[in-house]
């Protein structure tokens, strides 16, 4: 299991918390809690090792659209890009809702 | 019916298979009155894997949530299949044991509160194998007190099924519901055949193992109270249907001397077909149970 953080600059406050899926295999669990201040926090645990570079690469692209203050913490159990990707709009769709 | 309505009923149908553990939960309460106890953002997840370098999930794969069926007070506490194969561990059980317990002091207290469990289980979690079996004992004893105070209902759809210690619990229940795509069963279909071969149980066939453990064959041999299909209003009916009727006048647990006798007359030198065994032990026909 490979533990990784990020940390991203953020504009404005998020209106409420979401929890999205499901730690299963191929997939992933995202909590995500509005924060003070003016960065995002990302915490990601992987039952897969070895892709630092890709898990950057995913949040470098979303964190481009979205500038909400939040922790977001990643719960993974072998998600692709694509599936990650999904899961992240999909939690901040459920927390502006 | 015609080839449309047929398409409209499998196009408009709202499966219950389809939804995970929380959405499952929160579908079988009357709406707006379920709130969740414990949840991810609690953080209450295990502390055994992380040091095995398994990711573990906030709320550990058991949701559990209060509110009102039919009108009543319930718990409903469900087990998410696809995290870890719905195992039960040291914190999922714990919280599964003890929303039957705080449901049975609410009865002792006067307050009427119904338990729903939603099974979807291969039983103990092998990375904290002596803590789950403990925590399935717990369970069975919780399910015990309560149910002679209000009815304890499990319920498995699929598409995991309910094996290994869980189905004891489920045995020990005031009533069991699955669907057709459900299995229950004491050992898997795996385990019997890398124990005692093939030839006892091929564990490849899977017509043959919805044969035996299926709830189709679970429901005609009276070991499950109702047969719904995928379909989450059916599936919400015949849970409020049985929290209404309360508890049953007799428990299948209790009717220790029908098994016994049942297997006492079964010839086990050979193989019997499943159909066979159905029409032998049939009770939801005969009413043998008086149920």
């Amino acid at each position: 299991m490979e533990h990784i953080e990020l940390d991203y600059p953020a504009k404005r406050k998020v209106p409420k918390r979401a929890h999205v899926g499901v730690v299963g295999s191929g997939d992933l669990e995202i909590l995500l809690e509005p924060a003070e201040g003016e960065i995002a926090h990302v915490t990601i645990r992987t039952s897969v090792d070895g892709f630092r570079d890709t898990w950057k690469a995913v949040l470098d692209r979303f964190f481009t659209k979205y500038d909400g203050a939040v922790r977001i913490q990643i719960n993974d159990a072998g998600g692709t890009p694509g599936n990650v990707q999904l899961r992240l709009e999909q939690a901040v769709e459920v927390s502006e809702r | 019916m015609s080839n449309k309505e047929y398409n409209a009923n499998f196009i408009n149908r709202q499966s219950f298979i389809e939804l995970d553990a929380r959405e499952r939960a929160k579908a079988l309460f009357d709406a707006g009155t379920s709130r969740e106890l414990l949840g991810p953002f609690d953080r209450v997840e295990s502390p055994w894997l992380p040091m095995q370098g398994v990711t573990p999930q906030e709320d550990d794969g058991c949701v559990v949530m209060k509110g009102k069926i039919g009108g009543q007070v319930a718990v409903v506490v469900a087990i998410e299949g696809a995290f870890q194969g719905g195992s039960i561990r040291e914190v999922s059980g714990g919280k599964l044991a003890a929303a039957l317990d705080l449901a049975c002091a609410d009865n002792e207290k006067g307050i009427p509160t119904s338990a729903v469990i939603l099974l979807e289980t291969g039983g103990v979690r092998l990375q904290e194998a002596n803590l789950g079996e403990a925590a399935i004992a717990e369970i069975m004893a919780s399910i015990l007190v309560l149910r002679k105070h209000a009815p304890v209902i499990c319920v498995t759809a699929g598409t995991v099924g309910c094996f290994g210690g869980m189905s004891l619990a489920a045995g020990l229940c005031s009533y069991v519901v699955m669907t057709r795509e459900a299995r229950l069963g004491m050992n898997g279909p795996e385990v019997i055949e890398q124990e005692s071969g093939v030839d006892e149980f091929d564990s490849s066939d899977h017509a043959l193992i919805w044969a035996i453990d299926g709830g189709e064959q679970r429901y005609a041999m009276g070991l499950a109270d109702a047969l719904v299909d995928d379909d989450t209003p059916q599936v919400a009916d015949a849970v409020r249907r049985l929290v209404s009727q309360g508890v049953p006048p007799v428990y299948r647990s209790s009717q220790v001397a029908l098994y016994r006798s049942r297997i006492a007359a079964l010839d086990t030198s050979r193989q019997w077909d499943p159909r066979e065994l159905r029409a032998l032990w049939t009770t939801n026909g005969s009413k043998e149970e008086k149920r």
